[in-house]
Parts: structure tokens; sequence; C-alpha cells
């Protein structure tokens, strides 16, 4: 029963990271049209920027919960500013393929000073050591990574779903011709959406930098299992991709107790099933 | 051509008026395909002035490159004193233009009040929320509704009440009345005789013809993305013939 409970915490927390990084690939896809393939490697940037903060600056895990994410969305707003602007209009498949480039360029550099292996990142001294919780022992850093992960998607949700600024940008995913007609500056919204969810993936980024050590490829390996999370859930909505990241964290872990050999494939099998049946994902909307 | 001109001569009677709008030798691309081929009129303040046409002649190009929302355009288009010919569609809104598309444009993502809510107020003096549901009483019983998932009528009727929030005093409906119902398309050439006594200035694109008549000052007529003739309401007796011709009715 230990196990289980352990697997299922491991499952939460990788859910945890599916779902900040899917939330952020929804939001992007929504406003710029462009599947956003440089999500992993700014993840990465997330928990290398931690990284640089403790080991140059001496700026430790709670400043660099909130620098970290700013400085790699400034970094995503300039991107979106010098070279993804100009795919607007376009066919998915420039974006996908520019993003993927970029990607590959970031995790090269990060390769070739940092080889592949892991750098150390100490959990921060008020989140260490455990608690019993009588059923199994719980790291408080991996129970503080759930939470507040949960907190940051509800709190998205919220901006998106029910503020003036969320309405703005609902508008804006479905008509951006007509929001701009209204005196809203669209391409200004545009730039600061690609920014918030970049920096979604960089926050993302600086929660696993003590639990999975800072690797140029961390965002690499991940990101294939954001991109099957985003298929199932499908991009339409915002609580879609919190919620289907969180749930197929948890399947994955459950699988992981039941039936290790497949923990690695029980995603994927799931995005095929969902394909055949569903093609827009569970939430997904169709587009014209 | 002389036709044309006097037919602006007597359009505008009243020398003393101030136009709000001039456009000249307007020309505008969809792509690659060139849509409008030099239109020409100007609408003055407090008047209501309505583009007819046959489908497809640019009445609808012509608003959406005034609201700046067709990029690829040349001539001149001057709002006031300024010149906005190359002004992106944000800032023209901002200077007090509101548009209203034929499609109507509700989102359907946002419910009745965020529809409502969504274009910023551009300057001081627009409708409060109380005015407008003054104006339109339905609307306020549907303040929590998807704003989709209203009536035709009623989506028109946000679509018009949502710019009068914004304090723009120039205000284009594009086919404000298409598919509505009659009782609809009467309580909506209400509103615009209202607006118009209260000093809006408005630009109307209308197919409805006879709508028309019960709230414009002055008409032109678009054909084959040029103005090919215009007149004032109280000459429209006299043209009733060319403009059956015109339209084809």
């Amino acid at each position: 029963m230990q196990a289980l409970y352990a697997q299922l915490l491991v499952g939460l927390i990788n859910g945890s990271f599916y779902a900040l990084l899917s939330l952020g690939l929804a939001v992007i896809f929504g406003m710029l049209n462009i599947i956003n393939f440089a999500h992993g490697a700014v993840y990465m940037m997330g928990a290398f920027c931690a990284y640089f903060l403790l080991n140059v600056m001496g700026i430790g895990y709670w400043p660099a919960l909130i620098i970290a994410p700013i400085a790699v969305g400034i970094f995503g707003m300039i991107l979106e500013r010098t070279m993804l602007q100009w795919l607007s209009g376009l066919d998915h498949l420039y974006g996908l393929l520019l993003t993927f480039g970029i990607a590959l360029i970031i995790q090269g550099v990060f390769q070739n000073y940092f080889g592949s292996s892991g750098l150390p990142y100490a959990i921060p001294d008020e989140l260490k050591g455990g608690i019993n919780l009588g059923f199994m022992f719980l790291p408080i850093y991996r129970g503080w990574v759930v939470v507040f992960s949960l907190v940051v998607c509800l709190a998205t949700w919220y901006l998106i779903e029910k503020t003036r600024l969320g309405a703005n940008l609902r508008a804006a995913t479905e008509n951006p011709t007509l929001v701009r007609a209204f005196g809203i500056n669209v391409p200004r919204m545009i730039t600061l959406t690609y920014g918030l969810g970049v920096g979604l993936a960089a926050l993302a980024g600086v929660l696993s930098a003590p639990i999975n050590q800072v690797r140029p490829l961390m965002g690499a390996d991940l990101i294939i299992v954001v991109f099957a999370v985003v298929v199932i859930g499908g991009m339409g909505s915002i609580m879609g991709s919190i919620i289907t990241g969180f749930a197929l964290g948890v399947i994955e872990g459950l699988t992981k107790y039941f039936y290790p050999e497949a923990s690695n494939t029980v995603v994927f099998v799931l995005m095929v099933l969902v394909l055949l049946v569903k093609p827009t994902g569970l939430t997904g909307r169709a587009t014209t | 051509m002389a036709d044309l001109k006097m037919a602006h001569a007597a359009a505008t009677k009243s020398g003393a008026a101030t136009p709000v709008l001039t456009v000249q030798n307007l020309e505008a691309w969809y792509g690659e395909s060139h849509v409008l081929h030099g239109i020409n009129f100007h609408v003055n303040a407090g008047e209501v002035v309505t583009l007819l046409g046959r489908n497809g002649a640019g009445k609808t190009t012509t608003l959406k490159s005034v609201m700046g929302i067709i990029s690829k355009r040349t001539g001149s288009i001057r709002f006031g004193d300024q010149d906005i010919t190359r002004t992106s569609s944000d800032k023209i809104a901002r200077m007090g233009v509101a548009f209203c598309p034929e499609e109507r444009g509700i989102f359907a993502s946002l419910d009745v009040r965020e529809n409502l809510l969504l274009p910023p107020v551009v300057r001081p003096g627009g409708l409060s929320l109380d005015q407008i549901f003054d104006l339109f009483p339905n609307l306020k019983e549907r303040l929590d509704s998807q704003g989709t998932k209203l009536s035709g009528g009623e989506q028109q009727m946000l679509a018009i009440a949502r710019i009068l929030r914004t304090g723009a005093r120039f205000l284009m409906l594009d086919e404000p009345t298409e598919g509505l119902a009659p009782v609809i398309i009467q309580q909506i050439g209400q509103t615009i005789a209202r607006l118009k006594k209260e000093g809006f200035t408005i630009l109307l694109v209308e197919q409805n013809f006879r709508f028309a008549a019960t709230v414009a000052d002055r008409y032109y007529i678009v054909e084959h993305g040029k103005v090919i003739d215009g007149f004032a309401n109280s000459d429209l007796q006299a043209n009733m013939d060319k403009l059956h011709t015109y339209l084809g009715v």
C-alpha cells in the first residue's frame, strides 16, 4: 500500500508539471495559433535561471520563484516580438518549425556549456523533511509542489475566465480583428500572452529543479508527454488542460504501481484512443 | 463626373456643415483582389448618411477601410482634422470611431455582460449602463447568458449597445436590420433616430432601402467599388427611378 501512495504522489507531481505546461501551451495556441515547441526549452531555462540566481548571485529559491518566470517570460516576449509575430496568418507548420528550431538552439547552447548531466539544486530549508501521514511519508517539498501548482493553475483559470482582462483575451482569441477595432491593442496582448505561457513553463522549471535536477534536456524529455496531454485534453479549454494534466499524471503513477512496464507508454496509448474516438480531444472544440 | 459633383453639392445643402469624415479616392484590396476603385464621400457632424448598393458593391469594405481593418488601402481618409489613412484600427477606435459589423461579432466565449463591457471607453460622454438598458430592456434580463445564446435581434441590440458605452460620437453600422423581424427593425430605427437627436454622427450601410429612408439624411450609391451618385433625403422622390435602376429593385 505504501508503494501505491508513493506512486500516486509521483503521479501528482508529474501531473503538476503537465498541468502548468499544457495550460501555457493552450493559452499560447488560443491567442497566437502557434504550437509552441519551445515550451520544453523555456521550462529548462526556468530551472537554469533558478540555478544561476543561487550559484552566481546568491539569490535563493523563494525570490527565484518570482524572478525566473519573469526573466524567462521577458525572453519569450522578445522572441515573440522579433520572430513569432511575423508568422501570424500562416499555416501552423511554420510556427511549429520555428519554435522547434528555437528549442534546438537553446538546448544546444546549454548543452555546450553544461553537458548533459544534472546540476544539483537544493530543496530550500523551509521545505526540507517530511510528514508521516500515517498511511505514507510525505516529503514536504513534494506536497508543496502539488499544492502550489494547483493554486497557480486555478489562479490562471480565474484570470482568464472571470476577469475583464481575461474577457479581452477570450474575445481576442475568437476575433482579434474586431477586438482591435474596439480600440484594444491586440498585438501587445499577444506578446503578453506569450510571456504568460512561457512564464508558467519557467515556473514549472523552478519547481522541478530540486526534484529532477537541472539539465539542458530536462524539458525535451518532458515536452513529448506534455504534447500527448494536450492532444488528449484538447486545446480548447483552460480547465480542461489543468484537469487532464493532473489526471494523466495520476494515471501514469497508478500504471507504475500496477503494471510498471506500461508506465512510459500509457499516456500515448490513451492519446491514440482519444484520437480515434474524439479527434479534437476531450474538451477541445473543432476549429474551422 | 459633373453629375456626381452636382450631387455632392446638392447633398450638402448647408454650406456651414463641418465634415466628420472625408473619404477621397479610396482604393482597397483584399489580398490581390482590388475591391474599391476610388470611393469619394463625406459625412457631416450630426448626419445620418447611408451607403446603398447591391451585394458586393464595396459598402462593407468601405466601412472596414475607414475603420482600418483593411490594411491595404490608398487614397485619403480624414476623421475630423486627422489623416487616418495609415492608422491602425485600435488607434482609430481610440479617436472616437465605433464600428458595428454586419455579422454582429458577438463573442461566444463571453457572456452578455462581458460582451457589453468589452470595448474600452475611449472618451467621456458615453451612455451609462442604465441608459443602455433604457434603450434595450431585453439586455438587462439576459446579462448572464452566453453572448451567442441571444436571439438575432437581441444580438444586434447588444452589438449596437456595446459601442454606445465607449463615448465614440461617430458610429458605423453595417446592415443593422439584416435578417431581423419587422418589430425589431422598428426598434432599431427608433434607436438610430434617438441617437441622431442626441447628436451622434452615423454612417449606415443598408440593403433595406425602406428602412434607410426612415432615418437617413443623405444617400450615396456604391457600385463596382465606386460612389456613382449621391442625393439628400429631401430629393428622394425625384431620384426614385434612378434608385430602382441602381439597386435593381
